[in-house]
């Protein structure tokens, strides 16, 4: 009985995947044939990318403004209150910029997609959409996950950027430092790798919050009930996903780069 | 000259295949926890409508969405408009779906869409935009269900009989081969219920459509085998008593995973079976 419920659990997690896996990889896929939703891709650009820069730009700055402030203190021991600048750039362009930024998307947007794809799931409409020769992958899936990977990468830009002036205001106001120095070591530190790291992982992320979302949302079932249970497992899964790739990643590129 | 499907007045017969059923289960079963349907065979003739009858959870929204492609049997074939799509791809499934027409259990109108994206949403995605020519089809979809003002409103605005109007206007909008409606009119008032039975036997009489049609109301199926529409008069009258006129609907009655009778209203009528009997009183 026991190994019958396991052997159940193990066939629809693997079956799920396989399901994930297939969705994901149509999605992608669908680039290469017509019809081509360029409208619906725009609509989801500027949902996705427009809409969240407000939490991006919050987070970017109050991250980089507490990173100086964290860091301040240690810096000051060993008299390298100089390398704010620096610490601030490196962490913002290799790491927090592109994981805060796709966590927070996947907070609104994968969630987002999940709940409007589990309501049409629900309601039938994706089965009206099928019934209409209209192929949902196509209308639905492959504009979220386009939009999501290129706005991402821009808002994962912007986010460094808003992040590294978060640390000048610290450092200026708070720390005293001389702003052309803030900015020559935030400058100077950065080397190709960090920065060809730091704009791959949210091309990535981006890739996983959309997949992730519409693949809850495209299997919800249960009512509105199922709804929110999709909506919260999108994130969850989104969530965690990005921080599991952020680690393999980064250990990849490290591998590549040799540092 | 348009690429766009001809216009709903333009359109007199289906275009059938010679010969060819419009639809054909042969031996199809399926199951999910437990079985749901066992060995059904059936055909439904150019033309012909043919009315699904049987309690809650026989699978008879079901064989709607095996015609469609929307599932796919766990054995036996299926053949629609010719192909048969039991072991078709979902891929090339759409270019099929775009030959029938389906109107859903409870609409399933796009709620982010207004009346007229609804209904045009088919000949939109041929154009990719909403043309003039688009608009003069909708209003003319729109006004076969008598609700022509109606296209610039949202479906959450509208009643649940005219959710189902226009989702037959949506349906009937490209003059699909097939129509396969299901319970079109659940849940509604009985004079509603007349007005959808009314489109359902006009789309029949006028233009020769082959449906499958579910519904849990006897009334509305022996409606459908009593009535003409009469274009003269525009509406749907009775047949006469000793009239030759054939209405072309026929019924199937589901139980038990199986079909338990299929034939024409006279003949459901003479049945000595008991289920059929208490099922009918």
């Amino acid at each position: 009985m026991a190994i019958t419920y396991l052997s159940d659990i193990a066939k629809e997690n693997v079956e799920a995947v396989q399901e994930y896996s297939l969705l994901a990889g149509r999605s992608l896929t669908n680039l290469f044939s017509r019809p081509r939703y360029y409208a619906d891709t725009l609509l989801q650009a500027d949902s996705i990318g427009v809409g969240s820069l407000p939490i991006v730009v919050l987070t970017g700055f109050f991250t980089g403004a507490v990173l100086a402030l964290q860091t301040s203190n240690t810096l000051q021991q060993f008299g390298s209150l100089s390398l704010t600048g620096e610490l601030v750039s490196f962490s913002m362009v290799r790491e927090l910029g592109p994981v805060l930024t796709g966590l927070m998307v996947a907070g609104r947007n994968s969630s987002g997609m999940a709940s409007e794809l589990g309501s049409m799931k629900v309601t039938e409409q994706i089965d009206a959409m099928r019934a209409m020769g209209v192929d949902p992958t196509k209308k639905l899936v492959t504009p979220r996950v386009i939009a999501t990977a290129i706005m991402l990468f821009f808002l994962s830009i912007i986010s460094d950027l808003v992040g590294l002036t978060g640390g000048f205001v610290i450092s200026y106001l708070r720390l005293g430092l001389n702003p052309n120095e803030y900015w020559n070591t935030a400058y100077q530190s950065l080397r190709f790798e960090d920065v060809f790291m730091g704009l791959c992982k949210p091309v990535v992320f981006g890739l996983i919050i959309a997949t992730i979302g519409c693949y809850y949302g495209m299997s919800a079932k249960g009512g509105t009930q199922g709804v929110g249970r999709a909506t919260t497992q999108a994130v969850v899964a989104a969530s965690v996903l990005i921080l599991v790739s952020d680690y393999f990643m980064t250990q990849l590129l490290m591998g590549i780069f040799g540092k | 000259m348009s690429s766009l499907a001809p216009p709903v007045e333009q359109r007199q017969t289906s275009p059938a295949k010679s010969g060819e059923p419009a639809i054909r289960f042969e031996d199809v079963s399926i199951a999910f926890d437990h079985p749901v349907l066992d060995g059904i065979s059936f055909q439904l003739n150019n033309g012909e409508t043919k009315v699904l009858l049987g309690e809650s959870g026989t699978g008879k929204t079901l064989i709607l969405k095996l015609a469609l492609g929307l599932i796919k049997p766990d054995s036996g074939t299926i053949t629609v408009l010719g192909d048969e799509i039991s072991a078709m791809r979902e891929q090339d499934m759409y270019a099929l779906r775009r030959r029938i027409g389906m109107v859903f259990q409870e609409s399933a109108l796009f709620d982010s869409l207004t009346v007229e994206e609804n209904v045009a949403y088919r000949l939109m995605e041929e154009t990719g935009k909403l043309t003039d020519e688009i608009h003069a089809r909708v209003v003319e979809a729109l006004e076969f269900v008598e609700l022509g003002q109606t296209y610039s409103l949202s479906p959450g605005e509208l009643s649940g009989g005219m959710r189902r109007r226009v989702a037959i206007a949506r349906a009937i909008i490209t003059q699909p081969e097939v129509l396969l409606y299901d319970s079109p009119t659940g849940g509604l008032d009985p004079v509603t219920s007349n007005t959808i039975i009314e489109l359902v036997v006009k789309q029949r009489d006028v233009y020769k459509t082959s449906s499958l049609l579910v519904t849990h109301r006897l009334q509305d199926a022996f409606t459908m085998a009593s009535h003409y529409f009469e274009r003269s008069l525009n509406k749907m009258v009775p047949v006469e008593d000793g009239s030759a006129r054939n209405v072309h609907t026929t019924f199937v009655i589901l139980r038990d995973h199986k079909i338990i009778f299929e034939g024409t209203a006279p003949e459901l009528l003479r049945c000595h079976d008991p289920y059929i009997r208490e099922y009918l009183s």
